[in-house]
This record gives C-alpha cells, sequence and structure tokens, in this order.
C-alpha cells in the first residue's frame, strides 16, 4: 500500500498548474498537445497511455482553475470509445458529452453527444443544440432538441462503470476547488487588519479554515480512493466514487462559503473569484445525485446487500 | 499509489490475524467496554503473551528490545488487533509515550533499564503532565522540583493520569527553577510510583468508571539520574513524548471505530433505522474510509520523507467527533432502552457506556480546541491567536 503520490503525478500536477495559471481560455486543441485529452488512452491510439491515477490529478486541477472545457464530459465516455473515436478525442478533434437527462453538461464545447437507447449508447446526430445561461458559466449546461440515434458507440452496460468514473472526477474537481477557496480564505486571513490585528488571529476565523482543511483532506483521500478502484475496475469502484463525490461535494461548498466568510463584504462581489468558485461547487453538488442521495445509496450498500 | 497491501504487508498481516485468533482468550474477546479492560491481571498475561509472540514493539530498533520493522507495520498490527477486538497491551503509556521519549532523548543508561522490562509488561507506566491549573495550558505546570544535592525533591498534584494505580513508573514535568515561568524552568522527569510520598487517588468520570488518577507529590526524591533531557529544558522533551502520542494514535483510532461502526450496523439491522437514521450511518460509514484512507496518507509520506504528512493532524480531532455521533446514533436506535445501565440493559449497556466516554475524546490528549489551533497556525500558517 503505497498512498503518496508518484513523482510522474507530481510531475503533471506542477505543469497542469501552471498552465492553466498561466493560460485564460484554454482550447482544446491546446489541452491535446499538453497530451490532457488523451492522458489515458492507449498510445497506439495517439494517447499518452497512462492509467486513470494519473490522469486524476488534471480533473483536481481543472476544478481548482474552473477550467472551461468539456474534460469532464469526454472523460467520462472515452474509455467505452473505440480506437478510432479516441484517437480523436487523443488529437483534439472530437469531444463528448453525454445525454442522461433533459439537461446536457458542457454543451457550448464538446463536438458530439452521446444518448442512451435501449441496450446501446449512440452518437446523437442531426440535432439542434441550445446552451441556456447557466449560474456556473464555466460549465454551462445546454437542451439537445431533434436528432436521431446515428452510431451505436458502446453497450449501455457500461453506464454504472461511467457513472463511477463521473462521480470520482467530480469528487476530484470539488477538492480542487475547495482547496483553491480556502487557500484563498487563508491568504486573506493573513493579511486582512481589523482591530488593530490581523483577523486571522481571531479563533472565530481560524477555526472554520482549520475545519475546511480537514473536511478536504479527508474528501481528497475519498477522490483518490475512487480514482484507484476506477483506474483498477475495483469491485468497490461504484461505493468509493458515490462516497467520495457526497464528501467532496459538501466539503467544497462548505469551504466556498467560509471562505467568503471569512472575506466579509469583499467575497460577496461579483468581480472576486470566490463566487465563481462557489457556482462550480454548486453545480458538483446538483450533478448526477445530491451528497443526501449518495448517502441513501451507501446506506442500501451497507444495510440492504 | 497503491491502495491494496503488498504481498509482504498481506502476509503480515495474515499472521496477525492468526496468532490473535489462535491466542486471544475468549473472556478478553470484545472485552473494552469499560476500564477493567486496561488493568486486570489477565491483561498483564495477554500483555506477555503478545510480548513473547513478537507483537511488542514492532518498529521499535533491535537494540532495544523491538523487531526494527517500518511503522507500517506497527500499523497493521494496530489495525488487525482492534478490529479482532483484543485488549491493547497494557504498557500503551510506556509504547506510546514513555519508551519512545527514552530512545529519542534518555541516556544510555535509562535505555537499558527500562525499556526491556517496559516492553515485556513487566514494568508499567503512567504519565503526569496535566494539573489542575494545567490543562491545554500545560506550560502552567506548579509541581516543584527542589534541587537538593544528588536528587530532586518532588511536590504537587497531577491529574488525568490513566495507569498510575498499577503504575511502577511515571514520566512527568515539573517546576524546577521556582523563579522561572511557563516553558523555561521545567524538568523532566522519571519518577518511581513506588517512592514514599506517592499517592494515587482513582478520579471517578462521568460512566461511573475511574479510568483516571489524581497523583499527590509530597516530598518525592527523585536522583538525578532520572532526568530525561537537560535540567530545565523539560518543555522540549516534553513535546517529544506528545508527538508520540499523537503519533502512534491514528491506526489504532480508526480501527476501533470501524468496530464500533461493525457493531452499529448491526444494531440498525437489528432494531431497524429510519431514512434519516440510514443517511446518518451511511455518513459515518463514509467517514471511517476517509479517516482510514487518510491515516495511510499520513504514513506514505512519513515513508517517503521522514515526517508524518499534515494531513495526520486532523486524524484524532476527527475520529474523536466521529465516536461521538456514532455512540449518539446508537442511543437514537436504542431509544429508552439506552437509559438502561448494564446489568439489565439490551447490549448489557454497551451504547450507554460508550457514548457518556466519548464526551472525552475531544477532550483527552489534545482538546479539539487546540487541534484546530494547530491546524490553523502549523498546517495553514495562520498567525498564532495567543
Amino acid at each position: 500500500m503505497d498512498l503518496a503520490f508518484t513523482p510522474l503525478q507530481d510531475e503533471l500536477r506542477t505543469q497542469a498548474r501552471s498552465f492553466l495559471e498561466a493560460t485564460e481560455s484554454p482550447t482544446w486543441s491546446q489541452l491535446a498537445e499538453l497530451g490532457w485529452t488523451g492522458a489515458s488512452v492507449a498510445e497506439q491510439h495517439g494517447g499518452a497511455g497512462l492509467s486513470f491515477v494519473e490522469e486524476a490529478v488534471l480533473h483536481e486541477e481543472a476544478g481548482r482553475a474552473l477550467l472551461h472545457a468539456p474534460l469532464w464530459s469526454t472523460s467520462c465516455l472515452l474509455p467505452f470509445l473505440d480506437g478510432a473515436d479516441q484517437a480523436a478525442v487523443a488529437a483534439g478533434e472530437a469531444s463528448w458529452t453525454l445525454a442522461l437527462g433533459p439537461l446536457v453538461p458542457d454543451l457550448d464545447t464538446a463536438t458530439n453527444v452521446a444518448v442512451v437507447g435501449g441496450d446501446t449508447i449512440w452518437q446523437l446526430q442531426g440535432f439542434e443544440r441550445e446552451v441556456l445561461a447557466t449560474n456556473d458559466e464555466t460549465r454551462p449546461l445546454g437542451v439537445v432538441s431533434g436528432g436521431e440515434a446515428g452510431r451505436p458507440l458502446c453497450s449501455s452496460e457500461t453506464l454504472p462503470a461511467l457513472r463511477a468514473r463521473s462521480l470520482a472526477i467530480l469528487a476530484l474537481e470539488a477538492v480542487g476547488v475547495g482547496s483553491r477557496a480556502l487557500e484563498l480564505a487563508v491568504e486573506y486571513a493573513r493579511s486582512r487588519e481589523q482591530f488593530g490585528r490581523i483577523v486571522g488571529t481571531y479563533q472565530a476565523v481560524s477555526h472554520p479554515l482549520a475545519t475546511s482543511y480537514v473536511e478536504l483532506e479527508l474528501a481528497r483521500s475519498l477522490a483518490w480512493w475512487a480514482a484507484w478502484c476506477v483506474a483498477n475496475d475495483d469491485a468497490d469502484a461504484s461505493v468509493a466514487a458515490a462516497a467520495a463525490k457526497s464528501e467532496a461535494a459538501e466539503a467544497a461548498v462548505a469551504a466556498c462559503e467560509r471562505a467568503i466568510q471569512a472575506h466579509g463584504g469583499i467575497g460577496f462581489t461579483w468581480e472576486h473569484v470566490l463566487h465563481r468558485l462557489y457556482k462550480r461547487a454548486l453545480g458538483i453538488q446538483s450533478w448526477e445525485a445530491s451528497s443526501a442521495q449518495l448517502r441513501a445509496e451507501v446506506a442500501s450498500h451497507l444495510l440492504d446487500g | 499509489m497503491d491502495f491494496r497491501d503488498t504481498p509482504e504487508q498481506a502476509a503480515f498481516r495474515a499472521e496477525v490475524r492468526t496468532w490473535i485468533d489462535d491466542n486471544l482468550p475468549a473472556e478478553l474477546h470484545g472485552h473494552h467496554g469499560g476500564a477493567a479492560r486496561f488493568d486486570g491481571p489477565e491483561v498483564r498475561a495477554w500483555s506477555r503473551a503478545l510480548h513473547d509472540g513478537g507483537w511488542v514493539g514492532i518498529s521499535w530498533p533491535a537494540e532495544y528490545g523491538g523487531r526494527g520493522l517500518s511503522p507500517r507495520f506497527q500499523a497493521i498490527y494496530l489495525e488487525e488487533e482492534a478490529r479482532a477486538e483484543a485488549p491493547p497491551h497494557i504498557g500503551v503509556i510506556g509504547l506510546g509515550m514513555a519508551g519512545p521519549t527514552i530512545i529519542s532523548r534518555g541516556t544510555e543508561e535509562q535505555k537499558a533499564r527500562y525499556l526491556k522490562p517496559l516492553l515485556a509488561a513487566e514494568e508499567i507506566w503512567c504519565q503526569g503532565f496535566s494539573e489542575p491549573g494545567a490543562g491545554s495550558d500545560l506550560a502552567g505546570v506548579r509541581a516543584s522540583a527542589r534541587l537538593d544535592g544528588d536528587r530532586f525533591v518532588l511536590d504537587g498534584q497531577k491529574v488525568w493520569s490513566s495507569y498510575a494505580h498499577i503504575a511502577d513508573f511515571c514520566i512527568l514535568v515539573a517546576r524546577s527553577d521556582p523563579a522561572s515561568e511557563r516553558h523555561a524552568g521545567l524538568t523532566y522527569l522519571i519518577v518511581d510510583m513506588h517512592a514514599p510520598g506517592v499517592d494515587v487517588r482513582p478520579l471517578t468520570q462521568i460512566t461511573g468508571e475511574a479510568e483516571f488518577n489524581e497523583i499527590f507529590l509530597s516530598g518525592v526524591e527523585v536522583p538525578l539520574e532520572n532526568v530525561v533531557g537537560e535540567i530545565g529544558k523539560g518543555w522540549d522533551v516534553a513535546m517529544t513524548t506528545l508527538l508520540h502520542e499523537r503519533g502512534t494514535l491514528g491506526f489504532a483510532l480508526v480501527a476501533r471505530l470501524e468496530v464500533q461502526l461493525r457493531k452499529l450496523v448491526a444494531l440498525a439491522a437489528d432494531r431497524g433505522a429510519t431514512p434519516t437514521q440510514r443517511e446518518a450511518l451511511a455518513r459515518e460509514w463514509i467517514q471511517l474510509q476517509a479517516l482510514r484512507w487518510t491515516a495511510y496518507r499520513s504514513l506514505s509520506a512519513l515513508e517517503r520523507t521522514g515526517l508524518p504528512g499534515p494531513e495526520g493532524s486532523i486524524l484524532k480531532l476527527q475520529w474523536s467527533e466521529a465516536n461521538q455521533r456514532i455512540t449518539k446514533l446508537a442511543l437514537d436506535l436504542l431509544g429508552a432502552d439506552a437509559q438502561l445501565l448494564p446489568g439489565n440493559a439490551p447490549y448489557d449497556g454497551y451504547w450507554t457506556i460508550q457514548q457518556l466516554r466519548s464526551r472525552g475524546n475531544t477532550i483527552e490528549a489534545g482538546t479539539s480546541e487546540i487541534l484546530r489551533n494547530i491546524v490553523a497556525e502549523r498546517v495553514l500558517g495562520l498567525p498564532r491567536s495567543r
């Protein structure tokens, strides 16, 4: 058992963080050039041939940076696509989103849309898309209309595995979002003075931030457990991903709320980045299943199995 | 990154399991509802058996009677011991606090004299840090150590000392410089608990049991060779001890929580749970997984860098609150039956006692408030609040 990050993971993190800090709106082809879109695609299909535990680093960083690109929605589907489709993603020529319900994420950026029909997941063809104004501007939702099932992509038996992968990615993103909000709050609490003292000396300010740290690190442990289970097709993948997403989404939302409070008025303004982090955290909380719903699933696993 | 045991670790784990299964007397299994688990003669016998089986001092250096294995194997042992609901070695204070302090700060004579009998459960240790006026603020210690020729003479009162009623030795700090204040002028001593002037009185706690004691010291003579570290530099040595107290605690705590949760799942199945109770139970199961992997993350950092990771500082903080929630949830499932005491209660009052005992978890070994200060100041780098 070794839960430390490997040198490769550390290197990917450093690279991802500096790129995302320096690049305001990265394009899909830029991400492809860096090898991110095909991170876990086999080398024979033009990917980097890494495992999902390496790709996971990118999702945590993408969350932290509020990356506006269909990395999550594409990656959910990616391992279940055929070699040619995977190659197109790795090359930055295609990206995907799966329309599971009426609201479809990343519809403004994903080139292809997949739908479930019967026992198959199909590529949707001949449809129209409408992007809706969305609270989290970096991950807009939209609706598709018309169209028909075109090419079959894979069996819908992949859906449980696809969902575990999706939940694991959302958990990783949430940890990135929450950690960034906590860092901003700590920076502010270390410099802001009121009543002649740095506000971070007040335990009414510092202890909630300590609580955010505790919750985020626990959520990070779960998110990486889920990522490892997904990467290894482990039998615990579904329950681990549900556990991770339920904790990480709550930890991220709470960390953003505490960060807004620690900032006082400035944290409540449109010009500050905090509201963007908060809206992503709320978006993650709302997607697939809420923390409470996921806990109900975990309870079934524990009590009804 | 790998969330599985290596074959070597899995083999060690299986060996621990089999050994405990074969050797744990039936009357000691699950024997951890109350204070008696600590100090009965059968626990001393069990501790000696553990020592003879090679399960004590797993990560201690071989020259001091240990096995010299990595802390990883100590962690696996502690997990399996707790999962098997076996009582811990009677020398937990010696193994977790006194021993590591003597190894790191003691003289060669002290190491030769104290370490092996400690491992073998031949001599029991207790600690005397807290005083009535010095709890979280340990630097407020008032017990005095007056230098008199080749000895110190101790006067004062210590409190919250588990095992003191059966202990042979006590590690404590006392003020050796009467003019000193706060962290300066303290000396760290090994005190013979059988010396004249040592009086131990049990402290009855919220559960009605007495796990802890008060120690009254009146003119107790302590030879100079029992000083650990330098005279007047006891604060630094005490910090070494407290580091070990927190450092070795995590895995046993998490595994004990796993056992609590297992019992709670059984209770919920037995009594039936509402959707709200089911969700609360799921939350605790999730927290348990998070704590377990966080403990292993900290250990992995220790193995790579020689220092435990910062995430380790949150284990005790979070464990204590989780144990309080779990035991409270059990009361909720039991309803009015939870009011009944051992003797006439379902599950022999296990949950009633456990819930009351859990209120101490956020106070002992560093209050949650102090631990949040530590996270805020040492991990997040916020300014000191005091």
